[in-house]
């Protein structure tokens, strides 16, 4: 099987989608002259053509608005936001119009849009850059969310975002951009709402998704070398729907549970799973479960405070170690 | 007489070079939309009070030419978009009343299932796309439409229209550059009744010659209509989709017209006197049609008391109706969210 980079996988999905699809376009800032900032439609302009592969304005809830409005009429746009920090300019469209609009018309009508760009603290970009905004969608009814991890999680889900009825969040990361992994050379699709385990072990269950879920593995591998612990990184792949039946199942198999998210500890995806944990898995669990997040604050620029802030692995191993009282 | 209280002189209104001049069928046939219009946005008065309706009710009474003489200038094909004043425009659009009142009063059979409300109307087969409520958020959904028309090369234009309130939006301005370097097919139509919400133009707007803020700007040159003449609505928007189907772009219409009620129901109207009311509706756009119809000896007296007694009688069967219309199943606060369904989310 082939390696590739994440951008490209990202980019095969969205030009196999529009070979197949007459109807899909991708609009976004620097996405066609330029080649993406971040190379993703690298090559699609010359592929597809101007109407296709569409330079916008700095202008995101202008250009994010009519990507909603074309979808209305059954276009299927992909909206590269050059990053989701800059979503929150278009918020109004992406929160409001895109997903309460099948509501408000009472089923009549379908807004078949995907919203893709980078989400993260990124580098060094201070507050106002450095949004990750999982939790920010994953609470809106109407959006589906969707954070992929690997190169090949990334291609297949990308091309279900493309096809799905519904607006999707297709959350990226930068520092994963240039990450090879093994994709096939046949077509795949990922379902959404199918949690994926990217390890698996007996001790404790880790439920981490896009980059924080590097980070889990890597806590993961420190862990069984050091210790001898066997961890179960639980990678959802879609924060909305999110496969809580597999997180439970796999609960009931270790008896604890940590999650790892870069957003905010407060109301955040992590907030959400321990929550449903003790709704749901009560019984099955052995400890409370233990939330890794970014610290509650704004992103700081300078370098070593904001490595502080995020959650690095010794954080997660050492939250691991908490959750499952380990005496080491 | 000046339109807009302290504003636009009626004098200055630029009629459109084309002279189209409509059947007598047509005229009647606008004529009573626009009565059922206003009948209906009466009985919704009426049923708001009753507390039939909830939320926020804006009503359309006084605007009832713009709609009426501008849906009447394009084709079925067409895409209509407006803000959330959009009883009038459903109306003219050919939605059936019933459906609507239904909307009002929450019901299942509304034309959203009770999803929406007033400020929410949509009817996918006949091209009309709501019914938006946040100010000026539709724009931009307009400059999709007139996107999927051009890239698809379809013979189409976008009637987008909203209030004067909506032009200091950051959404509006975005939407008419789009427009404007896209070369997008949109008649961009302001109704331009002179208040967003309380606040007149002339304390909301740097400059009050509205086209002024398109031409220059963005490219897209405006013209000042008669919103209160529904022949002129007629004309001008012919010429304005004209325009646009020529492959020009957008075009602007800054709709000079009034609202005789409030801003919604629960306007106090404080801000101007009920003399300048009065002077508007000296000019009342049904008042207006009515005359000329008369002078053309296509209407008499008799005439208007029969249409008059048909309407109403219309609209209070549709209203009855569906005021004993079922409420949805709690159960559908489930539905018409996904598409693509999963979890507890139907269909």
């Amino acid at each position: 099987m082939p390696e590739i980079q994440m951008r490209e996988a990202l980019n095969q999905a969205m030009c196999e989608e529009m070979q197949r699809d007459p109807d899909v376009f991708l609009i976004g800032e620097e996405v066609a002259e330029y080649d993406g900032a971040y190379k993703v439609s690298q090559g699609m302009l010359a592929k597809f053509g101007p109407m296709r592969v569409v330079d916008a304005p700095i202008s995101e809830s202008g250009f994010a608005g009519l990507g909603v409005g074309a979808a209305m009429v059954g276009m299927r746009p992909i909206i590269e936001f050059m990053t989701f920090s800059f979503s929150l300019v278009a918020f109004d469209q992406v929160v409001n119009n895109a997903p309460k609009i099948r509501h408000m018309s009472g089923g009549q009508l379908k807004v078949p849009i995907v919203f893709r760009g980078i989400s993260g603290p990124g580098q060094q970009l201070g507050a106002t850059h450095s949004w990750t905004v999982d939790a920010l969608y994953t609470h809106v009814p109407g959006l589906k969310v969707v954070c992929p991890t690997t190169a090949y999680d990334a291609k297949g889900l990308l091309k279900t975002a493309i096809r799905d009825d519904d607006p999707v969040i297709f959350l990226e990361n930068e520092s994963m951009y240039g990450l090879r992994g093994e994709v096939p050379e046949k077509e795949y699709l990922l379902p959404f709402g199918k949690a994926d385990i990217k390890r698996e072990g007996s001790d404790c269950t880790v439920v981490a998704w896009g980059h924080c879920c590097l980070t889990a593995l890597a806590a993961a591998d420190k862990l069984h070398k050091e210790h001898g612990i066997e961890v179960e990184v639980i990678d959802p792949r879609t924060l909305r729907p999110l496969d809580m039946p597999a997180i439970m199942a796999s609960v009931q198999k270790t008896g604890y549970c940590v999650t790892v998210e870069e957003g905010y500890p407060q109301c955040g995806v992590g907030a959400e799973i321990a929550a449903q944990l003790q709704e749901n898995s009560f019984d099955y669990l052995d400890n409370s479960v233990i939330r890794v997040a970014a610290m509650d604050v704004p992103m700081p620029y300078s370098k070593p405070l904001l490595q502080h802030v995020l959650p690095g692995v010794e954080r997660v191993a050492d939250a691991i170690k908490k959750a499952i009282y380990f005496q080491g | 007489m000046t339109l807009n209280g302290k504003g636009v002189s009626v004098t200055t209104l630029v009629e459109p070079q084309q002279k189209i001049d409509p059947s007598p069928s047509q005229m009647m046939d606008w004529y009573r939309q626009m009565v059922l219009i206003r009948a209906f946005e009466m009985r919704c008065a009426q049923s708001y009070q009753q507390q039939k309706i909830g939320g926020f009710c804006h009503l359309y009474v006084g605007q009832e030419a713009v709609a009426v003489g501008s849906i009447a200038a394009v084709r079925p094909t067409d895409y209509v978009i407006t803000a959330y004043r959009d009883h009038g425009h459903a109306i003219a659009r050919g939605m059936d009343i019933h459906p609507l009142f239904a909307e009002l009063y929450g019901k299942k059979t509304g034309c959203s299932h009770g999803k929406g409300g007033s400020m929410h109307f949509f009817d996918a087969k006949k091209n009309f796309f709501g019914g938006h409520a946040i100010v000026g958020a539709h724009i931009p959904l307009a400059t999709g439409l007139g996107w999927a028309a051009k890239y698809r090369k379809e013979d189409r234009v976008v009637l987008c229209y909203f209030g004067d309130g909506a032009m200091n939006q950051g959404s509006f301005h975005e939407a008419l550059n789009l427009a404007g370097l896209f070369k997008l097919p949109i008649i961009f139509m302001v109704e331009n009744n002179g208040y967003g919400m309380g606040t007149h133009l002339h304390r909301a707007s740097a400059v009050t010659d509205l086209k002024l803020r398109t031409g220059d700007a963005y490219g897209i040159p405006g013209k000042d209509v008669d919103g209160m003449d529904c022949v002129a609505m007629y004309r001008m928007t012919m010429a304005a989709a004209e325009y646009c189907r020529k492959g020009n772009g957008s075009i602007f219409l800054d709709v000079k017209t009034y609202r005789y009620r409030g801003h919604s129901m629960s306007d106090p109207q404080k801000y101007r006197t009920k003399e300048e009311v009065a002077q508007y509706q000296e000019h009342d756009p049904i008042g207006r049609l009515e005359k000329q119809l008369k002078d053309s000896h296509i209407l008499d007296d008799k005439k208007v008391t029969q249409i008059s007694d048909e309407i109403h009688a219309q609209v209070e069967a549709a209203h009855e109706q569906a005021d004993a219309d079922a409420y949805p199943d709690t159960a559908d606060v489930w539905s018409d969210i996904y598409a693509n369904t999963f979890g507890d989310y139907k269909a």
